[in-house]
């Protein structure tokens, strides 16, 4: 059985646009599942959904066997929430913090204590753990936070955006714990993130969410290796590219495929990138347009978004910089 | 049930742990109902001599309305912490657990009350000793007066959390609380015999839960022979009232996850 399934999810706030439209997928138990997209492309709804904090229009799901809509109570008991913002209570200590958490789920006694001494231990906090949580740093503070997910021991652990706002080096060690943990627990994670790098790194199934619907679904590996072959990077010489010259110039070539060209940067797809280097210059050369650099890359995740939503990751992230609803909180 | 009684007692500690860290914030929160005691009081002293009001003493008529009404003042904010958790994380953290919503709201409430019974305590001896009132209730009175105090802060400040769930913008919650506060107090007999007030005053105050709550407390700490019949009807009154604002309160935890 699944640990998640979300069916046809739809979700829509008022006076916007649709924040969910039909998104489904499956999350296999023990795995970490990540679900990748910009901001603003329905990542947080999804979770919101998933851990009952909110409900959607119509679709369904269940989370460790239990429906989020029927039967919420039993979801809260089975799953462990870190949101997107540090919901620590600065003004108790890291460990008050743990135990009033351990005793919402039910938690007693020694069993309680001998579990926040755990995880104080394993988050490396039991030196700052009679401190109050205030005075942490960003990454001490996400430690907790991530700790109070687990007090419950969960099923399955919900991960919003674990590294957005923090240092790269503390980034990078927060990666390290959440892979141990679903190593160490075997616990079924779903994670989301903006990072491609992270959906990368960490999820072995991914679903890359656009626009409040899944595009694409499968491991890292499996979605760069159905691109076939390699990356192109061009960078023109001119200031604005000249998209449909370049597609003309290219799209003749046998090999080349999935031209793209934004600003400055060309980007083609090939079944041998470096065989077809020459072929691209001379057709580039052949139509007038200069060029500065190239580079040749294997497909990267990017490149698996640009194919699917049919734009970068980065200009999908800018275009969600200044939503429709400007100043509208991130969900 | 248990479940519930248990998560609220933890809870509660929360906001408990806290006060009891900062408790110069009590301190802070006395300063308005002693000039309203203190100075106010001195203003007015002459009003009891007007033909036909109700008490000897200024200091002893004013003092439980004083009481009440800063209970009053303090449980319209509550809503405010719960908007500082919303802010940080916390109140979704915890709507994700198993814990019962009711025991969300009950944590800060039980802040509130006992902030009120120090309040409470403090101001009846304020009166005591240096408005020179007296109160023929003694401590049953001041019992009676305390209860009154956390009924009325219980019920105004679940309708705060209320509030604070559905607009959850502290402008607004600031704003409504301000506008609505002062007019229950003067639409009340905290600083008047209402036998001397206009009669649509003392028709709307009939439905005034701040009146309920000084009726009782009054009743209770300053008649020489008390009608506890009034009083009772009072409090009852007001646990009905608690009742109610809960419901709403835990509804409005509906609303809003709707619109998150």
């Amino acid at each position: 059985m699944a640990a998640i399934e979300a069916e046809e999810l739809v979700k829509t706030y008022p006076g916007e646009v649709r924040a969910l439209d039909g998104v489904s997928f499956s999350v296999e138990p023990g795995t970490i599942f990540g679900l990748l997209g910009p901001n603003g492309a329905g990542k947080s709804t999804t979770v919101k959904i998933l851990t009952t904090l909110s409900r959607p229009d119509s679709g369904r799901a269940t989370v460790a066997g239990h429906d989020v809509l029927a039967d919420p109570a039993a979801v809260r008991r089975a799953v462990g929430v870190v949101g997107q913002r540090n919901a620590v209570d600065g003004e108790a200590t890291g460990r008050e913090n743990l135990l009033l958490q351990g005793r919402l789920y039910g938690l007693r006694g020694r069993e309680l204590t001998a579990r926040v001494d755990d995880l104080l231990e394993r988050f490396r906090l039991a030196d700052a753990g009679d401190r109050f949580a205030k005075g942490y740093s960003g990454g001490m503070q996400r430690r907790l936070d991530v700790a109070l997910g687990l007090v419950a021991r969960p099923q399955v652990l919900f991960l919003d955006e674990p590294t957005t706002g923090l240092d790269p080096e503390v980034r990078v060690a927060m990666w390290d714990e959440i892979a141990q943990l679903a190593r160490e627990e075997g616990l079924t994670i779903l994670l989301t993130t903006h990072y491609l790098e992270e959906a990368d790194q960490l999820a072995s199934q991914l679903a890359i969410v656009d626009r409040g619907k899944v595009v694409a679904e499968g491991g890292p590996e499996q979605l760069k290796a159905e691109l076939r072959g390699d990356t192109i990077l061009v960078e023109l010489d001119d200031g604005d590219g000249d998209g449909p010259a370049v597609e003309a110039a290219l799209g003749r070539l046998d090999g080349v495929r999935d031209v793209a060209v934004e600003g400055r940067a060309l980007r083609a797809r090939a079944d041998q990138g470096a065989r077809a280097v020459p072929a691209v210059l001379a057709a580039l050369e052949g139509a007038g347009i200069p060029v500065a650099s190239v580079t040749v890359a294997r497909a990267s995740l990017d490149d698996v978004y640009l194919r699917y939503t049919g734009r970068t990751f980065e200009e999908a992230e800018e275009s969600q910089a200044e939503p429709a609803g400007a100043g509208a909180e991130e969900r | 049930m248990s479940g519930v009684l248990a998560d609220s007692w933890f809870m509660a500690q929360r906001h408990l742990r806290a006060l009891l860290r900062q408790p110069a914030w009590i301190v802070v929160t006395l300063v308005q109902p002693v000039m309203w005691l203190l100075l106010f009081g001195a203003l007015f002293k002459a009003i009891v001599e007007l033909p036909g009001f109700g008490a000897d003493s200024y200091a002893d008529f004013l003092t439980p309305g004083i009481v009440v009404m800063t209970a009053l003042f303090s449980a319209g904010w509550a809503g405010m912490g719960l908007l500082q958790d919303y802010d940080r994380g916390i109140l979704d953290r915890f709507l994700t657990t198993p814990a019962s919503r009711v025991s969300i709201l009950a944590g800060p409430l039980a802040q509130q009350s006992l902030v009120t019974i120090v309040q409470s305590l403090i101001i009846v001896g304020l009166g005591l000793l240096v408005a020179d009132a007296s109160f023929p209730g003694g401590v049953l009175g001041v019992i009676v007066v305390i209860v009154a105090a956390i009924l009325l802060g219980t019920a105004v400040g679940a309708l705060s959390n209320a509030l604070a769930l559905i607009v959850r913008k502290e402008e607004t919650v600031i704003a409504t609380v301000t506008s609505l506060t002062l007019p229950l107090s003067f639409l009340s007999g905290t600083f008047m015999d209402l036998n001397l007030a206009p009669d649509w005053i003392a028709t709307v105050a009939k439905f005034n839960p701040l009146e309920w709550a000084v009726v009782a407390g009054r009743e209770a700490l300053t008649a020489e022979s008390v009608d506890w019949a009034v009083v009772g009807t009072r409090l009852g009154l007001l646990a009905a009232l608690v009742v109610a604002c809960f419901v709403v309160a835990t509804r409005a935890f509906r609303s809003y996850q709707r619109s998150v």
